[in-house]
């Protein structure tokens, strides 16, 4: 399957992220289409596309749009979320460095659409870079008469603020994201209400990522028909694929959704050389991973999902045979630990505890008993916990057991840095000790 | 209003049942007896559904789910731990989960034997535990408030106690802290858990994370026996448990009664009861020859007492103070009225005036049971008038608070500034000085046009002439329903049992008439500091003076009979509340020999040789007093100058809260309040300390100076440390600053 | 007590952005730290009063972002991504080298105060791993040895150019940024290989999305 660069397109140029940049290629031309038509047209138009959040759920855009009730006198927002925080997902924050305008024009079509004139960016804090090009692109925006009152003579008026988390993983979880947006803590909130009867600040709101909103123009400009020529019936479209782990050419890869992980990963320059791949995760840590056998499903949501995984966030990770997977798995337990708000019971102590037994694996001391007990715990999370975080933290090790269970029980009594050399599995490996 | 509800059939581990649309699983449970174990639920909290304990199967739905946040719909089929292998799983799964950090010290938890995590533990839990890793420690405890302590590792983050904070009573001051594996509650450091109903916190922590100074360690439940009574600080008629071991008072609760209080009460119900024990008269008292007061038997001392009252007799004044039950307001009023056939009765061991009078007996005594909790949850608007609900009837601020947050009340209130309670009520301050309210009340018709929009007017309206007047002429004009709240609980069953003088003096004027016209005076419950005039100077001049006490003041000190009486915890009675709703309770502590005012009034009845009956029908007859309406005194504020206006905290130094230094360290500091403007005029500086007097009586306390605040006004509560006035609103005051 | 009246006025130039006052809290607490480098009791009494809100309630967000530091982080706070994806292609590595170079693990300071030190988390630069980041910014595709060199520069006082972004500034300076108040460099940073991978690749081969309208 051919690579298909549509938002990645110019990156290479210098000033993709201005709006000059940007309309150089027909920037902003989405924006002054859209906003001839009925709102409601673009909201079919969007739905007819099959555009699927691109922030891990893979839910139908058009059809989230259309929840958010119309002529209800209420105050409507959309909310972009570019919390991007899930292990592995590296899409959203190069997009927003080199294509921010893609966005913002997004923003607005999507904001008109649901008759929102209040849009909000959540941005992860830790990419003062980021935040850096996505306010000069609303600046900018400002500034040609894309965003304020009366946008284009359309009598339609938007303001977009840009927010800076501070530092969590579960921000962005759509009703924690929410939270944080109105200046609290970060725990996800009990739905129903959802948010698009009661969002933001109590009124109809709409969370979407940043790829989702960022196709938009795209979309709008190219037509339905241009965009389902590419993906499948019913994961349509491109896609980001950001590919990290023991590849050659770890990067950016936008292709259709169906390209196979085998045709990316020769895109990525394969496996570092000498070396084989051991695992590999769809799109995030959150994600059951997968094994090579199953390198040729196509990456849409439908095969992933048939294959025991999850298409996720679609920035697959790969890795060799060198890495420990007992290392792996506690790494990643370490994370959702650390990232568990805390508000419920399961995932707050289930984290813990999972970590604690892996931890110890991880350094050799264990019994095959414990394995049993990590899948029980799992077990205990999965599906009782308050938000998805929880699910995710209950993912790795159940499939990481299930394709790898020798290793773990070598585990028990070897720890994971003798049954494999940390240096081997480096980027830079040899060069160091 | 019509309410249709909608009913849906909701079938529970196979019963079918109908409920309104809208129930919530666990409460469908409840009706039917079935006990879905939980942590966070609370059915007046919010739910969060955060602790997933009561996790329940519903037909069709792949996941377990929380029971506490889910509402019924037509025909769900919902299995509980008794019929669902994956409900019985998943809960015990929580349970463990809870466990693996809890300390499990439980032989000195104070909750140990009460608690819900222990009680669940036993009935959801595995027995042993599955987790070998290193438990969560936190050095433990730490203060939340003087009163409050909490030990962390116990808190299973239901987060009830932040929760209450934040939705019921308005003061977030504890909160969640920290995130995932290190979440706890806490506060900033700067800003104790200084809240009025800061005990119930206590009392909901499912866990014994939370546990008060007083009762720490001093006892187990299962040494407790529990009796129901009703609170007697305040007029709010709270239900309560006390909790007694070997005859004496370990600690009181707040009890269930959705009707009034719902499930809470404030921290001087809760603490507020060394009063009970210490200090207590043991034996009565006569004075001798040598005028010293010696103790007496009782046959002596009701000897000497009837000699003295028959002697007296009609000339005789009997004040009643507002802390009497209903049964003992009656025996006084039979007895002022039948036996010494005397009309100069009172109950207001307060500031009262003839207008006050007029108005009681034609708006409230007698009225029954007036506007309810219930009608100030449905009203439109209320409307308050010489009434800070917060400080002074703190049942009745939590009711509006929630009228206002969920059903969308709207509070005003003619106040000299917006008062915190106010500011959480998110109610409407119409600013006004004492001298305005009158004209402020005329102004505010408008507000309480609404069917069902209420005027709640408090006791200290009587300090202000012309004030009950005007509320009076309101209520008639808007139709608005009225009621009255007085501070303490005795004064609507005084007041109904006839112990207002509608054809006699009232206090001030009885005390100022005592040793002339007035020769003798039988006084009960009543402190030098409650009532302006000075009625040691009047006990002093009257003849014989017979006191009827629990504890010693000094009023006892020159009374010529003391008969000691029985404290609340020592008799049966009731008290009838603001509502005009009565909340009666039994002895909770034997005590031979105590004997109620009405028995000893009883016995002195008959040692004078007389008999009297009751008379719960007085307002029957009761000649009403026409309606005396006293003109606004034309306050005139000269330089330097400013008009008092003052009310009690709700924690001050009240006589019926000493011995309790924590629940004293969570009182309010005195304050002393001032206009912007007023402070320009008057030369005080934000946060320097201020000196108010008037008649000798002098008060400092720290200024602050307040936006928006009546003019030509200041304000610094009655009874706290340091600022005792003992002068009434209205009072014209000399008001200097100091340095900063 | 750096905390003037015109970080008063700043805090409310954020306030000003936001339809309801308490979501400026974030940007406020960001704000916070630009003038002190960490959020300081102080910093939670302005939030509080600008915002109408109890200490408590800004301390219970506070303490739940990990951005926000109880005590000043070093002028250059210096971050190693030890999740999976960096810890297993070198990360952990390179944070023991650095942790070990200063003397100071994770949350601590070295005793000038120039450095402090953060096992991080992912920061979605997984195609660049393994990842640092020094005040956040960017410092990709780093090797022990370029890690001790940055690290050395900025005890220094060296200048550090990031990656992606601008010449690595102080704390504080970027807090101020992430509060919304701009600096002037965003023309600094721009795609590198790996963002460009699959560009590259595409003309290499002479791929491309098929045509549109535009
Ligand atoms: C723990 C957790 C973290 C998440 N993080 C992100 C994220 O960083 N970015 C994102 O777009 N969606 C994230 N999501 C998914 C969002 O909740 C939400 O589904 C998404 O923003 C919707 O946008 P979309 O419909 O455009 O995909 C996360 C979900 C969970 C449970
Ligand atoms: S202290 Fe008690 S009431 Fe508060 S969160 Fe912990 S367990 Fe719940
Ligand atoms: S009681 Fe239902 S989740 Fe806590």
């Amino acid at each position: 399957m051919t690579l298909t660069p549509v938002l990645t397109a110019h990156w290479d140029e210098p000033d993709s992220y201005t709006i000059s940049g940007y309309q150089r290629h027909g920037g902003y031309t989405a924006v002054k289409k859209a906003l001839k038509q009925a709102p409601d047209d673009i909201i079919t138009l969007v739905k007819d596309s099959g555009l699927r959040g691109r922030g891990g759920a893979g839910f139908p855009t058009g059809l989230k749009w259309s929840f958010v009730p119309q002529g209800d006198g209420k105050p409507h927002y959309l909310v972009v979320n570019a919390d991007e925080s899930e292990p592995g997902a590296c899409k959203d924050i190069p997009l927003m460095l080199s294509n921010p305008h893609s966005l913002i024009e997004g923003i607005i079509i999507a904001s008109f659409a649901m008759r929102s004139n209040n849009a909000f960016i959540y941005l992860r804090g830790e990419v003062p870079h980021v935040f850096r090009r996505v306010n000069s692109a609303i600046k900018e925006a400002y500034a040609a008469g894309y965003l304020g009152k009366n946008i284009q003579g359309s009598g339609f008026d938007l303001d977009v603020v840009l927010h800076a988390g501070a530092g969590a993983y579960i921000c962005g979880e759509e009703t924690a994201l929410l939270d944080s947006l109105e200046g609290r803590r970060g725990q996800p909130r009990l739905k129903p209400p959802f948010p698009a009867v009661a969002g933001l600040y109590a009124s109809p709101s709409c969370v979407n990522n940043v790829e989702t909103i960022a196709n938009i123009p795209y979309i709008v400009n190219n037509g339905v028909d241009w965009f389902r020529s590419m993906g499948t019936e019913k994961s349509p479209g491109f896609k980001l694929f950001a590919v990290s782990g023991h590849v050659n050419r770890p990067g950016i890869y936008e292709a259709p959704l169906g390209i196979t992980m085998r045709e990316l990963l020769e895109h990525a320059g394969g496996v570092r050389n000498g070396h084989k791949v051991k695992f590999w995760l769809p799109g995030g840590s959150s994600v059951p991973m997968l094994t090579p056998d199953l390198l040729d499903t196509p990456l849409t949501y439908e095969d992933i999902a048939a294959a025991g995984s999850m298409l996720g966030t679609g920035t697959p990770m790969i890795f060799d045979e060198t890495t420990s997977v007992v290392r792996a798995v506690t790494g990643w337990l370490a994370f959702y630990k650390h990232e568990s708000c805390g508000k419920c019971t399961p995932c707050r102590e289930g984290t813990y505890w999972l970590s604690d037994v892996l931890h110890r694996l991880e350094e050799g001391h264990g019994t095959e008993a414990d394995l049993d007990k990590l899948v029980e715990v799992c077990a205990q999370i999965a599906g009782r916990s308050f938000c998805a975080l929880g699910d995710a933290a209950a993912t790795p090790f159940p499939a990481a057991l299930k394709h790898f269970r020798e290793e773990f029980v070598q585990a028990t009594t070897t720890p994971a840095n003798e049954s494999f050399d940390p240096a081997a599995a480096t980027v830079f490996a040899g060069a160091t000790r | 209003m019509t309410v249709t509800t909608q009913l849906v059939t909701v079938t529970v581990d196979g019963v079918t049942v109908e409920v309104p649309a809208g129930t919530l699983i666990i409460r469908v449970a409840e009706m039917l007896g079935t006990a879905i174990p939980r942590f966070c639920d609370h059915p007046l909290l919010d739910p969060v559904a955060a602790c997933r304990m009561c996790l329940v199967e519903i037909e069709g739905q792949g996941k377990p789910q929380p029971s506490c946040a889910v509402t019924v719909t037509d025909g769900m089929i919902v299995k509980t731990q008794h019929s669902s292998e994956m409900a019985a799983k998943a809960q015990a799964g929580v349970m463990e989960f809870l466990l693996i950090n809890h300390p499990l010290d439980c032989p000195i938890c104070d909750k140990g034997g009460e608690c819900p995590l222990q009680n669940q533990a036993m009935t959801a839990g595995q027995g042993e535990t599955r987790f070998d890793g290193t438990k969560r420690t936190f050095p433990k405890p730490i203060n939340v408030s003087a009163q409050v302590l909490l030990d962390r590792e116990r808190c299973v983050s239901c987060a009830r106690c932040t929760r209450f904070a934040d939705q019921i009573a308005g003061d977030p001051f504890i909160s969640l802290l920290e995130r995932g594996a290190k979440q706890q509650v806490g506060i900033s450091s700067d800003q104790p858990f200084d809240s009025y109903f800061s005990g119930n916190t206590i009392q909901i922590c499912p866990v014994g994370a939370l546990t008060s100074a007083k009762y720490r360690f001093r006892s187990r439940p299962f040494d407790l026996v529990s009796s129901p009574t009703a609170c007697e600080h305040c007029a709010a008629g709270c239900a309560l448990r006390t909790d007694v071991r070997r005859n004496t008072v370990m600690r009181r609760l707040a009890w269930d009664a959705p009707e009034v209080n719902e499930e809470w009460n404030c921290d001087k119900g809760r603490f507020a009861f060394p009063y009970l024990t210490d200090g207590r008269i043991q034996s009565p008292l006569v004075r001798d020859e040598d005028g010293n007061l010696i103790p007496a038997s009782w046959p002596e001392a009701l000897r000497v007492a009837a000699a003295g009252l028959k002697k007296s007799g009609a000339s005789t004044a009997v004040l009643t103070g507002g802390r009497l039950t209903n049964e003992d307001a009656l025996a006084y009023a039979g007895f002022a009225r039948k036996v010494l056939g005397t009309k100069d009765v009172d109950f207001r061991a307060r500031a009262a005036s003839d207008e006050e009078t007029s108005f009681l007996a034609h708006h409230v005594a007698g009225s029954g049971l007036g506007v309810t909790y219930a009608d100030l949850e449905a009203a439109p608007s209320v409307l308050l008038v010489g009434f800070e609900p917060e400080d002074e009837s703190p049942i009745v601020f939590l009711r509006l608070r929630k009228a206002a947050l969920k059903g969308g009340t709207k509070v005003y209130a003619i106040a000299p500034f917006l008062t915190a309670g106010l500011a959480k009520m998110k109610g409407t301050l119409i600013a006004a000085s004492p001298a305005e309210e009158v004209n402020a009340i005329v102004g505010a018709a408008g507000y309480v046009q609404d069917a069902g929009s209420i005027v709640l007017v408090g006791e200290r309206a009587a300090q202000t002439p012309g004030l009950l007047t005007a509320v009076s002429a309101l209520v008639t004009s808007t139709g608005a329903k009225l009621a009255w709240v007085p501070r303490r609980a005795g004064e609507r069953g005084a007041l109904d049992a006839g112990l207002l003088p509608v054809d006699g003096r009232n206090t001030t004027d009885i005390i100022n008439a005592l040793g002339k016209d007035i020769k003798g005076l039988l006084v009960a419950g009543v402190g030098s500091d409650d009532v302006a005039a000075d009625i040691v100077a009047g006990a002093e001049r009257a003849e014989f003076v017979v006191s009827l006490e629990t504890r010693h003041t000094d009023i006892t000190a020159v009374a010529d009979v003391v008969l000691p009486v029985a404290v609340v915890t020592e008799k049966s009675g009731t008290f009838r509340n603001w509502e005009g709703r009565d909340r009666s309770f039994n002895t909770v502590v034997p005590t031979p020999g105590a004997l109620s005012d009405a028995e000893v009034l009883g016995e002195i009845a008959s040692a004078m040789g007389e008999f009297f009956g009751v008379d719960p029908q007085f307002w029957n007859s009761a000649a009403k007093p026409a309606s005396g309406i006293s003109e606004p005194a034309a306050a005139s504020v000269g330089q330097g100058q400013a008009l008092l206006s003052t009310w009690r905290h709700l924690l001050d130094n009240g006589t019926l809260q000493e011995g309790e230094p924590y629940l004293a360290a969570t009182a309010r500091m005195a304050v002393v309040r001032v206009s912007p403007a007023t402070a320009a005029k008057l030369n005080l500086v934000d946060g320097a300390t201020a000196t108010v007097t008037a008649h000798g009586q002098s008060a400092s306390a720290p200024v602050i100076v307040t936006v928006g605040m009546a003019e030509d006004t200041v304000w610094i509560p009655a009874n706290s440390e340091g600022s005792a006035l003992g002068l009434p609103s209205g009072t014209v005051v000399n008001v200097s600053g100091g340095a900063a | 007590m750096s905390l003037t009246q015109e970080t008063r006025e700043k805090a409310r130039e954020i306030i000003s952005r936001y339809p309801q006052a308490r979501s400026a809290l974030l940007p406020m607490l960001h704000l916070v730290q630009s003038e002190e480098g960490f959020v300081s009791a102080d910093g939670i009494a302005l939030c509080a009063e600008e915002l109408e809100l109890t200490t408590a309630e800004v301390a219970a967000v506070a303490t739940f972002y990990t951005m926000y530091h109880r005590k000043p982080a070093g002028e250059f706070h210096v971050g190693v991504c030890i999740n999976p994806g960096c810890g297993i292609l070198g990360g952990d590595e390179i944070w023991k080298r650095v942790s070990d170079r200063l003397g100071i693990g994770h949350d601590e300071v070295t005793e000038d105060g120039k450095i402090s030190l953060e096992r991080i988390e992912c920061q979605a630069a997984c195609t660049h791993a393994p990842v640092m980041t020094a005040n956040w910014e960017f410092l990709d595709n780093m090797t022990p040895e370029s890690a001790l060199e940055v690290i050395e520069k900025l005890s220094r006082g060296e200048e550090v150019l990031s990656t992606r972004g601008p010449r690595v500034r102080s704390f504080k300076e970027n807090e101020l940024t992430l509060a919304g108040f701009e600096d002037e460099l965003v023309d600094f940073g721009q795609a590198d290989a790996m963002m460009l991978a699959g560009l590259n690749r595409a003309k290499e081969l002479g791929q491309s999305a098929p045509k549109g309208t535009l």
